[in-house]
């Protein structure tokens, strides 16, 4: 059955258990330290704009991770936090004048608040039920985003401000976004870390491989899902809204069941149930839509047959299966 | 150790990646070329109306506008906005910023098109916007960089709206899909109705997207007894209530009529004329509206697909041919250093060509130019391929669209 | 009373055409509910080739001539070759892992469905006209016209839901079927090539879901997104159902098409939104479905 569970990877027996600093072993550490190099260099010579997509969705794919990685739940409704996050985010800085620290952490607040009532009915299923449950639940956010007058229906909110950091930073300076996107990726990827290698990402782990065994140790199973599904949702809004000062906009694709899809693409590529392979897996798809642009009606096709052969040949991820080539994890 | 030949490998692994990553080296800007970018949907809704067919009309506008044969060079690129305001900003973004792309062209879908609007006001280069629907352009958010060619909301409202109730059209029924954009075209709408004498006596608000059957919200809008049924829809929404307009009788005899507030000839070509028979709509072109349109649809040749121009891409060609011959009368290296001067320059300029005749540019980006209001022909008044429309009004330039001084653009009252 | 009593009259025609309209979501939901029973996948290329369904009728008319009768059958058998080959070549290399990996593969076998028809024929729709030989049926009655092709599709749909229930429930075929669902290697061991009968099955649901395009084909537009607009509201459909019995998964799409019919005349706003208002409803009190095995 160890093939049989979806987070294959996670489920690796590790040859370097031994763990350092924060956590992290010592593969982990260098993985980590060269995405750290890589965040604080890039930008000096790769597109600030384009990285910091990247980030957003890098952050976006860990929250999902969280979830399907630890808990084993596959949410095919994402979209419903990180799209929720990113109206509010937007209106907040837009109609209210809210500084971006703020309306950042209101984007999360949306998606805690979102994430608590859907969790709660969500997680009466597993499994398939529970991924169908998520995706209807998320296509009522997507018709309340249609509607609701604040989101401006179709042509969503425009122009959003991306203001003044702390009332310091200047932040319409691509750059200085860029670091202000950068911290919150890394903060959100440590915690997230954390959060995994905590007694409660213990019990999480517990739950995606056991859950009767879970409950019958005295665990309140369904509370830890509970909180682990309210988490991812809260980084996810984070990521939403973060994106929505990027890129200026909040609009009805953040909502869509299509970018629920993607987010489990990303994952997926990367290699479900890794640290770092969200991280990859948006970097990955993020690049690959970004030459698509051009080649116009192929998008789709070519999205759909990464799918395909991530299942069926590549079940690991990318980074999945460097770490099973090296027996580490990673 | 280990851990060397870890790092390395992970590099080897990942270095194809880093290969595609796009670098920030913007690309040594030759001062004598002219780039085009045609920026639209090549994969989803819009496809047919805008697409790869934009690109061969504006291929076709470079080639009359003779500007390369004075030694200028123009390059057209063409990007898939797949509908998504992001993918779209990031696209033209890289456009300016590495590619060195002066002007935008195409871009429907509204959402997609207002961000462009913002990024290329920032970056001062030209916007010029063919296949958005929304009136907000040239309204609350206009742009000295920005020009709306083809037709808006509000023009085709005025067109279908105001133009029917003349025709004998009085009372209205309205099916309007449930959000914004459905909501201002029916208001829109209302107020040409009720302008013009006509009364609005009911309507029905359909839940958007997914609702696939509209046979019962026809048949609350036929028992009201409405003259016209006012479709405030778009693209799948209105090409199923049409169709099942036409399953259930409902412009039986010919007392009740359906008004499409926006189609496209490319939708009246898929739904077919037994189908769409009688509807009432308005475009600011037809292929086969005089002898200079069926010109230029003769040398624009067959769109993809074998179909024939929308006015959408009309629009691109006659955009971009004004901008070349603004290009022309300026000089590239002026037109090039200020995107807002060259529009400057578009607005001074009087227009023509044949997709759309005479015309002119306001001072708020708004191209002018006549709307026609036609009726779908019966299988048996068409004399052939692609012979859809017949004219019922023509709505002039100077009444087709809304008056400068009500849009709310900043431009206008400075 | 008599206020009552008028709107009544007036909701009547509304509700037989939602119910006409549930016709789909019980063909589509049985046709995920046959899949998921032998299967244990979640059939989420169901709306594409719901899709292709309707696509080939279209084909079928204009490049061959082959009108709307034949198509009804040919269409069905050759999506249900395709299929075939789906669950062949990649479907099957998944029943020893995680059930969701099989919701995974499909999603992305319907990507590439719906992008190489996109591609292919564009996006705005191909045109079937409704045969005319249904005019026969149409019903005329005071206020209310009812085209005769809605009448055909209630009973073609009726028809093909209980015949399918009858294959399960009463016939040989059905009993191996439910036994190989519930015991697959005594089953095999009974020398039952089981691999064969889960080829089998996958293509049965499959040909359901394109019978179900070209019964749509008329009232639709043919256009390749056609699918992925219902197929979400089926899913919530099959949630409320559950996914225990096929009779389940057919009373609850009429029931759902009653539901919207009547949420049309009284508050069109919300006929979308019904469906996953009531899926709430239902897991809340009834996590397992309405009909389902917890």
């Amino acid at each position: 059955m160890a093939e049989g569970t979806i987070a294959t990877a996670g489920g690796i027996a590790a040859r370097h258990e031994e763990t350092g600093l924060w956590g992290f072993t010592k593969p982990q550490a260098v993985a980590f330290l060269l995405m750290l190099a890589f965040v604080l260099v890039s930008p000096f010579f790769l597109y600030p704009v384009f990285l910091m997509k990247v980030l957003c969705f890098a952050l976006f794919a860990c929250a999902f991770n969280l979830l399907i990685g630890y808990v084993g739940l596959l949410s095919f409704g994402h979209a419903a936090y990180f799209g929720m996050g990113a109206y509010i985010t937007g209106y907040a800085a837009k109609a209210w004048g809210v500084p971006p620290e703020l309306a950042i952490l209101m984007g999360g607040a949306t998606g805690a608040l979102l994430g608590i009532p859907f969790g709660w009915l969500a997680i009466r299923r597993a499994g398939i039920y529970f991924a169908m449950i998520t995706l209807a639940l998320a296509q009522m956010v997507y018709f309340f985003a249609l509607q609701a007058p604040f989101t401006g229906g179709e042509d969503g909110i425009q122009a959003i401000p991306r203001g003044t950091l702390f009332g310091v930073f200047d932040l319409t300076a691509d750059l200085t976004m860029y670091w202000l996107v950068a911290a919150i990726f890394l903060a959100g990827f440590l915690l997230i870390h954390r959060i995994v290698h905590s007694p409660f990402g213990q019990v999480m782990k517990a739950i995606r491989d056991n859950e009767p065994r879970a409950t019958s140790l005295g665990y309140r199973t369904d509370d830890y899902k509970l909180m682990a599904f309210v988490l991812s949702a809260t980084l996810a809004g984070i990521a939403g809204g973060t994106k929505a000062l990027v890129f200026n906009i909040a609009t009805l694709t953040d909502v869509h069941w299509a970018m629920s899809g993607e987010v489990v693409l990303m994952s997926l590529v990367g290699g479900l149930g890794t640290i770092f392979g969200p991280v990859v897996g948006a970097a990955v798809i993020i690049t690959m839509q970004n030459y698509l642009a051009e080649f116009g009606a192929w998008v789709l096709v070519i999205q759909g047959v990464i799918f395909i052969a991530c299942v069926l040949a590549f079940r690991r991820g990318i980074l999945g299966e460097i770490a099973h080539a090296l027996r580490v994890k990673l | 150790m280990t851990v060397n030949r870890r790092t390395l490998l992970g590099a080897v692994a990942t270095a194809p990646v880093w290969g595609a990553l796009p670098f920030r080296s913007a690309r040594a800007q030759a001062a004598n070329t002219i780039r085009i970018g045609v920026l639209n949907d090549q994969s989803g809704l819009y496809r047919d109306i805008s697409g790869p067919g934009s690109t061969q009309a504006v291929r076709l506008a470079v080639q009359e506008s003779g500007i390369t044969q004075r030694g200028v060079n123009v390059e057209v690129v063409e990007a898939d906005h797949q509908n998504r305001p992001d993918v779209g900003s990031t696209v033209v973004r890289q456009w300016i910023d590495r590619d060195g792309i002066d002007v935008v062209v195409d871009v429907p879908t509204s959402s997609v098109a207002l961000a462009v609007n913002t990024l290329v006001r920032e970056k001062n280069k030209v916007f010029i916007n063919s296949g958005a629907a929304t009136s907000d352009l040239t309204g609350a958010q206009c742009s000295p960089n920005t020009i709306h060619w083809t037709y808006d909301t509000y023009n085709l409202a005025k067109g279908t709206g105001g133009a029917m109730v003349r025709a004998g059209g009085q009372t209205w029924f309205f099916i309007t899909a449930d959000y914004a954009f459905g909501h201002a075209l029916e208001r829109d709408t209302t107020a040409f109705v009720t302008a013009a004498g006509g009364r609005v006596l009911g309507g029905v608000r359909t839940p958007f997207p997914g609702t696939t059957d509209f046979s019962s919200f026809l048949q609350q809008a036929q028992r009201s007894r409405a003259q016209v049924i006012g479709l405030a829809n778009a693209g799948g929404d209105t090409i199923n209530s049409i169709k099942q307009a036409a399953e259930f009788r409902i412009t039986r005899g010919g007392r009740t009529k359906l008004a499409g507030l926006l189609v496209f000839v490319t939708d009246i070509h898929s739904l077919g004329l037994e189908v769409a028979q009688g509807l009432v709509l308005t475009e600011t072109f037809y292929w086969d509206l005089n002898d200079r349109t069926r010109a230029f649809t003769q040398r624009v040749g067959a769109m993809p697909g074998n179909l024939r121009p929308s006015m959408v891409q009309a629009g691109c060609y006659s955009g971009v041919l004004h901008y070349l011959k603004a290009v022309a009368d300026m000089g590239v290296a002026a037109a090039k250093a200020s995107g807002a001067e060259a529009v400057n320059r578009m607005k001074a300029m009087p227009t023509s060509d044949d997709a759309f005749g005479e015309g002119s540019i306001r001072a708020d980006g708004r191209k002018l130019h006549p709307a026609y209001l036609f009726e779908v022909k019966t299988p048996e008044e068409s004399k052939g391929a692609w012979d859809y429309y017949k004219l019922i009004s023509t709505i002039p330039a100077n009444e087709a669209f809304r008056p400068l001084n009500e849009g709310g653009c900043a431009l206008v009252r400075s | 009373m008599e206020d009552l009593l008028f709107e009544l009259q007036l909701a009547l025609p509304q509700v037989i055409l939602g119910v006409i309209n549930g016709s789909f979501y019980a063909l589509l939901s049985l046709g995920l509910a046959v899949i998921f029973g032998m299967l244990n996948v979640i059939n989420f290329a169901h709306g594409a080739q719901f899709m292709m369904g309707a696509f080939v009728a279209w084909l079928l008319l204009s490049y061959l001539g082959i009108g709307y009768w034949p198509a009804l059958i040919l269409s069905p058998l050759i999506v249900g070759f395709v299929g075939v080959l789906m669950e062949r070549l990649m479907i099957s290399r998944l029943y020893k892992l995680d059930h969701l990996y099989g919701l995974l593969l499909t999603f992305g076998c319907a990507l590439v469905i719906e992008g190489l028809f996109r591609n292919t024929f564009g996006s705005s729709g191909q045109r079937y006209t409704t045969p005319p030989e249904f005019r026969a049926l149409d019903l005329e009655l005071a206020d209310f016209f009812l085209p005769g092709y809605r009448v055909w599709v209630l009973i073609a749909a009726s028809a093909v839901c209980l015949g399918t229930w009858l294959v399960i429930e009463k016939t040989k075929i059905g009993s191996y079927l439910r036994a190989a669902t519930e015991r697959p290697q005594l089953v095999q061991a009974f020398g039952i090539n089981v691999p064969l009968m889960m080829t089998l099955t996958y293509a049965a649901g499959v040909a359901l879901a394109a019978f179900a395009g070209v019964l749509a084909a008329p009232i639709y537009s043919v256009h390749p997104a056609m699918g992925a607009n219902f197929i979400i509201t089926v899913f919530a459909v099959v949630v409320i159902g559950g996914m225990g019995s096929i009779m389940g998964a057919v009373v609850t799409g009429f029931l759902l098409g009653f539901v919207q019919g009547i949420t049309d005349v009284f508050y069109p706003e919300a006929s979308q939104t019904v469906v996953f208002v009531i899926m709430a409803i239902v897991l809340l009190t009834r996590p397992a479905g309405l009909f389902g095995r917890a």
